[in-house]
């Protein structure tokens, strides 16, 4: 625990960020609360971006997580359109991007990660998108509408939501995978070949195998993708999502352990005591599966804004969580719990025909990780399933008729 | 505009004004009301918004969706008055409304 009255400086002004300094009020931290962020706009939901606020029918206010007053009106001193750049770790000062200082007692890391950008040919010209932040959403929404042609590179959760919204605003979608099928890096086969079904049924394009190689345009526009076999796929815009990287330079430049993240233990502690990194720049231990790793998802940001939150104000750290995640496409709500890591096969309940159905990764006879569409039930139980390692009789499991209540009794 | 009167497990009451067109769990949240985690931020995908809603307003909440009724099924303690906030829309007709919060959302 920390002194009652120690400056806590948060960098980075994201879900992680934003969520842990509301935090530190509700536990009833009594010092100064300080939240730094690069972007002008107070700490937002960015789930919503490539989906509800896309297609407009989500506004600023809706997608902020507090609204602006409150950060005033709870002494947290909210510093927008400033970025953190070093930090003295023998002084306890971090330097921002405007020339100031600002001496912390607790530091925390929440600078989350940025997209890979892909250095090829034609990457600076006008209408080819990233999506990460507000600004990004509403120039990608200010550049789709009916009829233009939307090139999507990498066929990830982001493009796929992207293409989905893009198709419900009268725009056509096609998206360029590198791999022989979408999701590959997050997602198992099953579950690729239905979504890639559901978005052709969408009219969405896809060719996978498709090794992007560089950007034509005219005026300084965009107006193609070159592919490695020569072709040239013709677009309006392009949107480029090809996965993310940790903005671990500030935590690397002082010293602090990272590894493809921020090292940090399951308080969210760096190898600095008076340090914590929180969210998307962190390589976190997970104990179920006896390994670190680094998450992009919401759930994982609230867990390790809660783990800091109870370590300043000396709440007892709090039980630890099982990571899930989620995706809306068209009326289809994918729910994941867990991390297909060590599986030795993959069992499907339920009838991907129906819409309705849930892909169950295993080890021996112990659930590792659920991809659950459109089936609470399977997800839930599946997330318990996960978090209490409880073996599994498999056919059971398999067998639909046998309520997932009873399977996880059993 | 209706006035919203969250009662946390231990009787703490916190009262707040919530727009027409917001749901139960938004006006928690963005008023910082501890016991509602609402991790999803509304896409009815994690069921950590869980409430009791007084009996005297539940006809008044309107009928839960399928997907709704499933997920609460897997929540802990629920009962007959069991919903999920970001699933109430706030209307005029809910002025006035008492929600009771879990001990706790898992």
């Amino acid at each position: 625990m920390t002194s009652a009255d120690a400056h806590v400086v948060i960098v980075g002004a994201g879900h992680a960020g934003g969520t842990l300094a509301a935090l530190l009020r509700q536990y009833g931290h009594a010092g100064a609360v300080t939240l730094v962020g690069e972007e002008p706009i107070p700490p937002y939901q960015r789930p919503p971006l490539s989906k509800a606020w896309l297609k407009g029918e989500a506004d600023a206010e809706s997608l902020a997580l507090k609204p602006l007053e409150f950060y005033a009106g709870n002494r947290i001193d909210f510093r927008p359109s400033v970025r953190g750049v070093s930090i003295d770790r023998a002084r306890k000062v971090l330097a921002l991007s405007d020339g100031s200082e600002l001496a912390y007692d607790v530091l925390v890391l929440a600078t989350g990660a940025r997209p890979i950008r892909l250095p090829i040919p034609g990457a600076d010209l006008d209408g080819i998108f990233e999506l990460r932040t507000a600004a990004d959403a509403e120039a990608l929404k200010a550049a789709l509408g009916p009829g233009r042609t939307m090139a999507v590179v990498g066929g990830g959760y982001i493009g796929l939501e992207a293409a989905a919204s893009a198709r419900a605003l009268g725009a056509d979608a096609v998206v360029l995978e590198r791999e022989p099928r979408i999701l590959a890096r997050v997602a198992g086969e099953v579950l690729s070949n239905f979504f890639c079904q559901v978005h052709e049924g969408h009219g969405v394009r896809f060719l996978t195998g498709a090794s992007v190689t560089g950007f034509r345009g005219e005026g300084g526009k965009v107006t193609g993708v070159e592919l490695a076999d020569g072709r040239v796929i013709d677009c309006d815009l392009a949107l480029v999502g090809v996965g993310a990287v940790p903005n671990q330079e500030i935590a690397q430049e002082a010293g602090l352990a990272v590894n493809r993240g921020v090292v940090v233990d399951l308080e969210a502690r760096t190898s600095d005591p008076a340090i914590f990194a929180i969210g998307d720049v962190t390589l976190r231990p997970m104990p179920i599966y006896g390994r670190d790793f680094r998450m992009e998802s919401v759930p994982n940001a609230l867990e390790q804004a809660k783990q800091v939150a109870c370590a300043i104000t000396g709440r007892p750290a709090p039980a630890g969580e099982t990571p899930w995640q989620w995706s809306d496409q068209y009326d289809i709500k994918l729910q994941i719990a867990g991390y297909n890591f060590d599986s030795d096969q993959s069992l499907v309940r339920g009838d991907p025909a129906s819409g309705h159905f849930a892909i169950f990764h295993l080890k021996g006879d112990q659930v590792q990780a659920v991809e659950a569409i459109n089936s609470p039930p399977e997800f839930m139980m599946g997330r318990q399933l996960i978090g209490s390692r409880r073996p599994v009789d498999k056919q059971r499991l398999a067998d639909t008729s046998v309520s997932m209540k009873e399977v996880a009794a059993a | 505009m209706a006035k919203i009167t969250y009662i946390e497990h231990d009787g703490t009451e916190h009262v707040h004004d919530g727009k027409t067109g917001l749901s139960v769990m938004e006006v928690a949240v963005k008023n910082n009301v501890p016991g509602i985690d609402a991790d999803c931020g509304g896409a009815c995908a994690c069921a950590t918004c869980h409430v009791y809603v007084d009996p005297a307003w539940l006809d008044k909440t309107g009928d839960k969706s399928a997907m709704e009724e499933s997920m609460l099924d897997f929540a802990e303690g629920v009962e007959p008055n069991s919903r999920l906030a970001c699933q109430i829309k706030i209307t005029d007709g809910l002025d006035g409304i008492v929600v009771r919060l879990p001990e706790s959302q898992h």
